[in-house]
């Protein structure tokens, strides 16, 4: 860890302003800054701290649905009665991920922009694109058993590792960033992430001078709601392959199935055509199988992962099945 | 008054004792302190005026430092020096080694190997200058990163060719012919590699993390070439070692080199990432079983070799075929170890070094036998017990396997008869149930104890002797309670301090069953003492409450003196007229997810025979621990090396995965309790290793049970079910196809 300077930023715009500094990242709980900052994969010679600004609070929006701060801790997220109510696969989601003590730190904003979990990355005297531009891809001919099978370049095949995020994918969530100026833009969830493509040290929409404020929930969306996570072990591991779903049938035929999937991509991967293959059909294993394909057209292993390929495939079996029972 | 007393005559007489406390389910005694935080650990040592240091390590495999430029960390703020002097010891040494290794820092044998100390006011200072040292290398072109790419040394101790295993094979009705892997293992003990150090001009203190002061000292001695009258060492509480702190670490030359070269304390902890890449791993290993039955089931033919690899220069050896050598009967046999060299960190003693993963390899096999042979498990190990050792002909000293296989089945509910996988399904999930025997050599070791008896009536035990989380204070506040008839709370337990005589150290599971011997030793000499006083016979002398005899109290009887004896208890030559182990049986149920591969344990459970048991409730606490290490080496844990420079990838807890609760079920322990008056003379024997010691076979022959997936590696994650479940669907051999990337 090298020496820095801690600064309190008094509001979200000074703390956005604050960020356009390059040398300059905000602090939120920490768990996932502290410890890139402990390996000196980050570098910062100056923390804003924001997890005293005024974000913390989970609203109601005038529409119905639900603002939850970007300070809002994972644990109050997870517990609070409306998402517990009306957004299930949230709450299981956030409760699928890391330990009780790194939840009760872990924040919206921080969760977001948690960075990826591949071994080589988190190493400085290992070549990485995403760390060190330019300098290749350690993971490509590596241990890649954490690694993507969608959406990979040739620069890097990085996942995303969070859980939260890809529950939010499914609900279609809407990420609120306030900018120096004191206005605010918003982004999907689901274009939030970015693909690691020739820049993969890029890894969100977010800006220099930008600031996460909250993340909005829309309308309840009804429906049964899951989230599958598969790991090696039970608990503190991050997906191998995990799926969130909101699923609605009808009349023994899918009405809803929004579906997206982590452990995958560099971003919670999400593609409307995969739940619409199912829409307006009854179900059986062959139209699964045949949305797992549309899930899975352009995946691509990279030797140890390839068992991701038909692990996906089988993952979403499963969720669709258990939804079908649960239905019937 | 203080004499030595040196004996093992096998005779007891614990049984005797009227107290009552010996193998009661005390608490520890060093509970309160570790949960309320006041226990000390070594880098807790509130020191003035002490320096933080911090390893510098390669990022080359092999080669050679040729120029380490130390110019910009020394112009840091904070920063005092940087310590590369030739005595820092690059590696973890080896349990009971008792002297220092003989590689010098410049010549880098694996990636992450220390190269020098940086010292600084502050530990971040030192951290950040840590990093600030450019390091130059010759390095070596290609080094041998993998057994699979050299040639490896037999070691001829293991090699065992008796009969004809080749024509037994071919003459029985069933047979079994297998390679298991398993991978490379972690200690993973929670407390990190710390020391400080602390040179007053005269003496070396040190408080340091470490297993077996009896051997660290001499090993610091001779690392730093100073005489051992010089060094204390202490370490009155470990948190956890894992056979990771058998031998000194980096840290505690490291620190000490510094202590002396800039006469102020100083402190070095190994960052969790070090841990990982420059202690002891346990080596990866490829073993391949053959068995060779007659049509009922009983073993005509025995075969296990093993490949293992360790670094240019060491001696260890993974011992793999430890307990195979007796765990099973067999006239045609053939064992035999190899080792390749290779450039990973040492390989050394890792919790039950060789059983750990040679007895759940076996176990697998044994599985696939009864498979074949139609032979109920639990009923195919019953019969193929040995009555002696089928390679020397030694009897044993006691052997409870049997038992504890009736009695585990038993508890657990075992459907005795023979198997089908695939039978019981509960929504998306195989339930499925398996066993496996297993076994851990046992061994002692020479100790010595001083049990001072106060005039006022309270005793003091002093030792070296370290507890690394196990329950040594508090057995021997025990074994002296019951000894000299008091309150264990009356026993005070002064241990982990080299100025107290010389204990066995924790390792190899042979710490209990030494120093308890010792003590014993000793207390009986202090016995001797009273007896004398109360004009009675030893044998004859009841002591209890602190009352002699039921009458004077043992202050009365002391008048104001109190008596001090040296226990001191060396293995008796006639252990070596006979094989000694530790015996259990392993039971569980399993339940495999036929959509996702991935395996949760259900239920464990583990009947051991172990000698006397000294305190039931550390003695439980012993096995569910090695029965939660037998779901970390059967399912999750895993070294991975980088193809390329050999660098251990998964170096921290998040990634190397050890069990979490949630893995962890409801376990059961059926403790089988004997004498085996050979194995010591308080006649118990090691317990600490023989829960993870074939406990990994059961579940993966539980997961065989529930879906029919026989994976031939250890662990067995969900991928690894996936692809060895059985192809009996189009469907499925589409997946195959998928696997292979061609989605
Ligand atoms: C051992 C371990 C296991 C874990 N397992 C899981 C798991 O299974 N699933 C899972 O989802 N996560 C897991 N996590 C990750 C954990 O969820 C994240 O570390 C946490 O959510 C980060 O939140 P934070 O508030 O602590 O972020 P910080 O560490 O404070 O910040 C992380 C990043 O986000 C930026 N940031 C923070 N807030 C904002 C904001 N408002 N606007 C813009 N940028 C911001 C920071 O600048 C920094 O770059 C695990 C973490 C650990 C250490
Ligand atoms: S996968 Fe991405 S993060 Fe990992 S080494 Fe390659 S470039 Fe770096």
């Amino acid at each position: 860890m090298q020496p820095f300077e801690l600064v309190r930023a008094p509001s979200p715009s000074d703390a956005a302003q604050l960020t356009k500094d390059e040398h300059t990242r905000l602090i939120a709980g920490g768990t996932n800054l502290l410890d890139l900052m402990k390996l000196q994969v980050e570098t910062p010679s100056r923390l804003a701290d924001i997890s005293r600004l005024d974000c913390a609070e989970i609203t109601d929006t005038p529409d119905g649905g639900l603002r939850i701060g970007a300070l809002v801790t994972n644990t109050a997220t997870a517990v609070h009665p409306r998402v517990r109510q009306d957004y299930p696969v949230l709450a299981r989601a956030i409760l699928a991920g890391a330990t009780q003590q790194l939840r009760n730190k872990a924040t919206t904003g921080g969760n977001l922009c948690q960075r990826t979990r591949c071994f080589y990355f988190t190493k400085i005297d290992q070549p990485c694109n995403k760390r060190d531009p330019g300098s290749g891809c350690s993971a490509i001919e590596g241990v890649a058993k954490l690694h993507a099978v969608l959406g990979t370049s040739d620069q890097c095949i990085a996942t995303y590792p969070g859980d939260m995020a890809v529950a939010m994918s499914a609900l279609d969530a809407e990420v609120h960033i306030m900018k120096e100026d004191g206005t605010e833009r918003s982004v999907p969830v689901r274009d939030f992430h970015l693909l690691p493509g020739d820049t993969p040290w890029r890894e969100n929409e977010l800006g220099r001078g930008e600031m996460i404020t909250a993340v909005t929930l829309p309308p309840p969306v009804g429906g049964a709601h899951y989230y599958r996570k598969v790991r090696e072990r039970s608990s503190y591991a991050f997906a191998l392959v995990s799926v969130a779903a909101v699923i609605e049938i009808e009349g023994g035929v899918f009405t809803r199935a929004d579906l997206a999937f982590g452990g995958l991509a560099h971003k919670p991967w999400f593609d409307p055509a995969i739940g619409a293959v199912l829409l307006g059909k009854a179900a059986d294993d062959a139209l699964f199988d045949e949305a797992a394909d549309v899930l899975l057209q352009s995946a691509r292993g990279f030797g140890e992962n390839d068992f991701k390929i038909p692990l996906a495939r089988r993952t979403l079996r499963a969720v669709l099945t258990q939804a079908v029972e649960d239905a019937a | 008054m203080s004499t030595t007393r040196t004996e093992n005559d096998g005779k007891a007489r614990l049984d005797d004792m009227k107290q009552g406390v010996l193998g009661e389910p005390l608490p520890r005694i060093d509970g309160l302190a570790k949960v309320t935080g006041t226990a000390r650990y070594a880098a807790e040592y509130p020191i003035d005026n002490c320096a933080e240091g911090v390893l510098v390590t390669s990022t080359i495999t092999h080669g050679t430092v040729t120029r380490l430029d130390t110019q910009a960390a020394l112009t840091m703020p904070g920063v005092i020096a940087v310590i590369d002097d030739s005595r820092l010891i690059t590696r973890a040494v080896q349990g009971t080694a008792g002297e220092a290794p003989q590689q010098a820092p410049v010549t880098v044998c694996y990636w992450g190997q220390p190269i020098a100390l940086v010292v600084a006011e502050s530990f971040e200072q030192a951290r950040d200058a840590a990093k600030r040292i450019h390091v130059e290398y010759d390095a070596s072109p290609n080094p041998s990163l993998s057994p699979d790419d050299v040639t490896p040394e037999e070691q001829e101790d293991d090699t065992v060719s008796q009969g004809d295993l080749e024509q037994a094979m071919k003459d029985a009705a069933h047979s079994v012919d297998v390679r298991i892997a398993t991978k490379g293992h972690a200690s993973a003990a929670m407390e990190p590699h710390a020391a400080i150090a602390d040179w007053d001009g005269e003496e070396l203190t040190v408080h340091a993390s470490l297993q077996m002061l009896n051997y660290n000292i001499s090993e610091l001695a001779d690392a730093l070439d100073i005489p051992e009258d010089k060094i204390r060492l202490i370490a009155r509480f470990v948190g956890g070692g894992f056979g990771s702190k058998l031998g000194i670490s980096p840290d505690v030359v490291a620190a000490s080199l510094a202590s002396i070269k800039l006469k102020r304390p100083v402190r070095v902890v190994l960052s969790r990432q070090q841990v990982f890449q420059c202690i002891m791993r346990r080596s990866e290993t490829t073993q391949r079983l053959r068995l060779a039955a007659t049509s009922e089931g009983k073993l005509i033919g025995f075969g296990h070799e093993a490949l293992v690899s360790n670094l240019p220069g060491e001696e260890f050896c993974e011992p793999v075929l430890q307990s195979s050598h007796f765990m099973y009967r067999g006239e045609n046999r053939e064992l035999m170890l190899n080792l390749a060299r290779i450039h990973r960190m040492t390989a050394g003693s890792v919790r039950a070094p060789g059983e750990a993963v040679g007895m759940p390899a076996l176990e697998a096999a044994m599985d696939m036998l009864a498979e074949k042979s139609g032979v109920d498990p639990v009923q195919l190990r019953l019969m193929n017990i040995p009555d002696k050792d089928p390679e020397n002909d030694l009897p044993f000293s006691s052997h409870k396997l049997a038992e504890c296989l009736r009695q585990g089945a038993d508890a657990f509910g075992w459907d005795a008869g023979p198997r089908k996988a695939r039978q019981r399904r509960e929504g998306e999930w195989w339930i499925g149930t398996g066993m496996a025997s297993g076994a851990r050599i046992h061994n002692t070791m020479e100790s010595r104890t001083r049990v001072t008896l106060s005039a006022d009536g309270t005793a003091r035990v002093e030792t070296d002797m370290t507890d690394i989380g196990t329950g040594t204070y508090t057995i021997l506040a025990q074994m002296v309670a019951e000894m000299l008839g008091m309150d264990p709370a009356a026993v005070r337990v002064d241990i982990g301090d080299t100025r107290h005589p010389r204990g066995p150290g924790s390792g190899g599971s042979w710490g209990a069953s030494s120093i308890g011997s010792a003590a014993f030793l000793a207390c009986r000499a202090i016995r001797e003492d009273l007896a004398a006083r109360a004009g009675v016979a030893e044998e004859a002398l009841d002591l209890r409450d602190g009352k002699v005899g039921g009458g004077r109290t043992l202050v009365d009887v002391l008048g104001g003196e109190s008596l001090s004896h040296e226990g001191h208890y060396k293995p008796a030559k006639a252990q070596e007229e006979y094989t000694a182990a530790g015996f259990g049986a392993f039971f569980a149920q399993v339940r495999v997810n036929h959509f996702t591969g991935e395996t949760r344990v259900d239920r464990m459970l583990g009947a051991f025979g172990f000698g006397r048991v000294l305190n039931r409730r550390t003695a439980r606490s012993q096995f569910l621990g090695g029965l939660t290490w037998s779901i970390g080496t059967a399912l999750t844990e895993a070294l991975e090396f980088d193809p390329r420079d050999g660098h251990l990838v998964n170096c921290d807890l998040a990634e190397y995965h050890v069990p979490v609760h949630r893995d962890v079920p409801d376990l059961d322990v059926v403790l089988v309790e004997e004498r085996d008056a050979i194995a010591s003379p308080i006649e118990a024997k090691g317990i600490g290793e023989l829960g993870m010691c074939g406990g990994a076979a059961a579940i993966g022959n539980a997961i065989y049970n529930a879906c029919g997936a026989r994976v031939l590696q250890f662990p067995i994650t969900p991928d690894s079910v996936l692809a060895s479940l059985p192809r009996d669907s189009c469907k499925l051999l589409r997946e195959a196809g998928a696997m292979r990337g061609l989605a």
